[in-house]
């Protein structure tokens, strides 16, 4: 994204909380941003990167990002580094010890949980790592707290030299609301001074800040109790008062307009003795948290009689028509119905690779190969699970396709005693985790065929840029690593090492075919760009010639979405099984000519597309 | 005044989500508080999209309550079906007769309704059908179809529809005069198409 002029302070936007948050990291004169893509925290890092006057960068991955902001911090200037929920799983190696070093420039790491897991492998609760690392935890309820936190985060950092974790979910994330916005502060650090003791964390010297830590969090408690950001409204309907943070909050005053609430802002470490206000208030005490009994363990464990998730589900969002019926039953209510009438039964629409995707040609040939066990990853690729291919047995998280293939490989069973086994990675991934998992299996002599699908972009979260394609994140020259040169670095065999064309069927096909027979760490690097970057180039688009097509199907099992089935049929074949046909036609508006339903077409029944009438396009003629 | 709900719902690259984030600032031009989410998933990748405005003096849960949605814009024919139990009893959808078949569908595992046009209407809800993608079509461009549908919606807002108007074209200003005229004819042709059809006997 190119720099674009920052909005006047005072004025009033619709925005995202990623925007909103971007926006105070600009405004709190932050100096180092630093990420890695993941949904729904990616905007933040792509608005950060539009603003002047802050260093932005896409990292490797987040552990790296968080030492890139935390070297930052250490030198006195200003940091920011932002991830999904599983990224602080990779970066809280780094998290687990700064908390000893605390920082001196303000750093604020904004951590977004995708409660509802819209499009993660996991669902998690990222307030633990505010208890596990002794970290202050700040949790916005909309765009405007979003914004407002923020910067009352980078305060509370330096005040106590501690890094801030700004909790998000997918609703605060992508949710967009007003938001006013402020001045920019410039803040200039004085510099990375050496201090030892405070900065090498060898034992001898980390020993000696654990009490610091300890001592450090009795002060924060004290700031919650006396943080504006913690504040109860009190109500007329004393029957229930609810604690709630984060969105939780907005769907409490949706649902109970007419009870006390206690909203945490500051909500680690937790001000008890404001909850216990709350407690005397009213009858009964509902904690509303999104996802884990967090806070309702710790005022348990307080003495507080309070209720949660004996009522509440443990998963997933508590929007309002989950809050209702479970208040109204804890209170022998009649419970309202959730719907005026259930949902219409529809097919359901999963997601889908793209047309013309370069992974369709990888999937369609695995889907071919016989006597296999695919160990898969994250990315767009994972959709390979999916139908018609069917074509990956595992995901579990970023990289682990290297290691969960060496695992399958060594750890075989009778059943799996002579199956292959391929990993299937994209770049990004690749070059976020999956490096290492390759060096072990090269050091261990695994046999594993590795197909790398470098479409030259982290696909899924958007398109972003990597150390793959040669584009830094303000997409200007930046060094590309060569892939065949990597893997040959890790020890992969030159001879192991193929790089193929994923639209050349039989080319590929060959490839796996050959590849998985041989007892060794083979790596197949597939080169053709994602069809959403601007590196793809369409081509003619195919049509299918109705008269020459014979039902047969084979196309429809390349899985493009330009493909569409026009009539069904069936056929006695001389067997005398019946087969089921399926007659097509192809979408040319959206078809890009990559040919790849053309190859498995046995009676050449598909052919560019010659337009009756020439197509009319107006440039950006869309709302 | 109370919290208007309108529910946008297609799959992903259709447009669903500027076109609420459009409606929302039109809403915003007016002084309301508004709010908009989506619950996209991966829709990027063709998957469901149902975007949700909510706008009025101030709004807290960002989230349209099943069974309180006072319109229902759907860009696709089967995706309108699919969030019919959102809407407030009675309460109108405003519906692009289009079929976008998904892969599922063409492999066989699932079946496509016959009529989901029909099938809304046994739920009692009221339902305006029109051919979004062929007025934008005869537009001269099918990526007109977007403007089209807010055309659509406008007169089923609590503001007139000009605000909504002006905020379309504020899109397209920087981009000459040519695509504002034609997105005001697709805006207009939008419009009209909702309106003979509300005349039109069942």
């Amino acid at each position: 994204m190119a720099a674009v002029m920052p909005a006047p302070a005072a004025s009033r936007h619709l925005m995202s909380g990623n925007e909103a948050v971007a926006r105070a990291v600009w405004e709190a004169g932050v100096k180092v941003a630093a990420a890695y893509p993941g949904t729904p925290s990616t905007e933040m890092m792509e608005v950060v990167s539009t603003y002047p006057d802050v260093y932005a960068e896409w990292s490797v991955n987040e552990k790296v990002s968080l030492e890139v902001a935390i070297g930052a911090a250490y030198a006195g200037s200003r940091a920011f580094c932002c991830m999904k929920h599983v990224g602080m799983n990779v970066a809280s190696d780094a998290l687990m010890t700064l908390t000893l070093t605390g920082v001196i420039g303000g750093l604020v790491i904004a951590i977004a949980d995708d409660v509802g897991l819209s499009s993660s492998q996991n669902e998690q609760d990222s307030r633990y790592w505010g208890r596990f690392a002794h970290v202050p935890v700040f949790e916005p309820a909309d765009s405007q707290e979003a914004y407002a936190m923020t910067l009352a985060a980078y305060e509370l950092s330096e005040q106590f030299q501690v890094p801030v974790i700004l909790r998000m979910t997918t609703r605060i994330n992508h949710v967009k609301s007003l938001v006013t916005v402020g001045e920019r502060v410039p803040h200039t650090g004085a510099g990375f001074k050496k201090e030892p003791g405070r900065f090498v964390m060898v034992p001898g010297n980390a020993g000696k800040r654990i009490p610091l830590m300890f001592q450090r969090d009795i002060a924060l408690r004290a700031a919650a109790e006396a943080s504006p950001l913690n504040f109860i409204e009190d109500g007329s309907d004393k029957r229930v008062g609810f604690i709630a943070s984060g969105p939780a909050y907005m769907h409490v005053k949706e649902s109970f307009p007419n009870a006390p609430v206690l909203k945490l802002g500051f909500s680690c470490p937790a001000p008890f003795d404001k909850c216990r206000e709350l407690a005397a208030l009213v009858e009964q005490v509902v904690v509303v948290e999104e996802v884990e009994p967090l806070l309702e363990t710790e005022l348990k464990a307080q003495g507080l009689k309070v209720l949660g998730k004996e009522i509440l589900p443990l998963q997933g969002e508590l929007s309002p028509n989950v809050l209702k019926p479970a208040i109204a039953e804890l209170l022998g209510e009649p419970v309202p119905a959730t719907t005026p009438f259930a949902p219409m039964q529809v097919f359901p629409r999963p997601p889908t690779m793209c047309v013309a995707c370069p992974h369709l040609g990888v999937y369609y040939t695995l889907s071919q190969v016989r006597n296999l066990n695919i160990s898969g990853d994250i990315g767009c690729y994972t959709l390979g699970a999916g139908h018609p291919w069917q074509a990956m047995d595992t995901c579990v998280s970023m990289g682990a396709s290297m290691g969960v293939a060496l695992g399958m490989d060594k750890g075989r069973g009778e059943s799996d005693k002579d199956k292959r086994i391929v990993a299937v990675i994209g770049d990004s991934t690749f070059l976020h985790m999956g490096m290492q998992g390759l060096l072990d299996m090269v050091y261990n002599k695994a046999s594993v065929t590795v197909l790398l699908l470098d479409n030259r972009a982290v696909g899924m979260t958007g398109g972003q840029d990597n150390p793959g394609n040669g584009r830094d994140i303000h997409g200007e020259d930046a060094p590309r690593i060569d892939f065949a040169k990597l893997v040959a670095a890790l020890g992969v065999k030159n001879e192991r090492i193929h790089v193929v064309n994923p639209y050349e069927l039989p080319v590929l096909f060959k490839t796996i075919r050959e590849e998985v027979k041989v007892p060794d760490v083979s790596v197949i690097i597939t080169d053709q760009p994602c069809v959403l970057i601007k590196d793809y180039h369409k081509l003619k688009p195919f049509e299918v010639i109705d008269d020459k097509c014979t039902g047969c199907g084979n196309c429809i099992d390349v899985g493009c979405p330009a493909i569409h089935v026009t009539r069904r049929g069936k056929e006695v074949k001389a067997s005398g099984k019946e087969v089921d046909l399926a007659f097509v036609r192809i979408e040319t508006s959206v078809c890009t000519g990559c040919g790849l339903c053309v190859q498995p077409c046995a009676p050449k029944a598909i052919v560019h597309h010659v337009p009756t009438a020439p197509i009319q396009l107006v440039k950006g003629g869309c709302a | 005044m109370s919290t208007t709900n309108i529910l946008v719902v297609g799959i992903g690259g259709q447009g669903v989500m500027t076109a609420t984030e459009i409606l929302a600032e039109a809403a915003i031009a007016m002084g309301h508080d508004a709010k908009k989410t989506e619950v996209a998933g991966m829709a990027q990748r063709g998957g469901v999209v149902s975007s949700h405005l909510r706008f009025g003096q101030r709004v807290l849960s960002p989230q349209i309550t099943p069974g309180t949605a006072d319109v229902l814009l759907g860009f696709e024919s089967a995706e309108a079906m699919r969030w019919q139990h959102m809407l407030k009893p009675g309460a109108i959808t405003l519906m692009n007769t289009a079929k976008l078949v998904p892969p599922v569908v063409e492999l066989g595992l699932f079946d496509y309704p016959d009529d989901p046009l029909a099938e809304i209407r046994k739920t009692g809800n009221k339902v305006v059908a029109f051919d979004a993608t062929s007025i934008a079509q005869e537009l001269g461009d099918i990526r007109l179809g977007n403007t089209v549908m807010l055309g659509a919606i406008a007169d089923h807002l609590p503001f007139p529809a000009e605000i909504l108007l002006d905020c379309v074209l504020k899109r397209f200003q920087k981009k000459g005069e040519k695509l504002v005229e034609l997105n005001r004819r697709a805006f207009a042709a939008g419009r009209a198409a909702v309106g003979q059809a509300e005349a039109a006997p069942a």
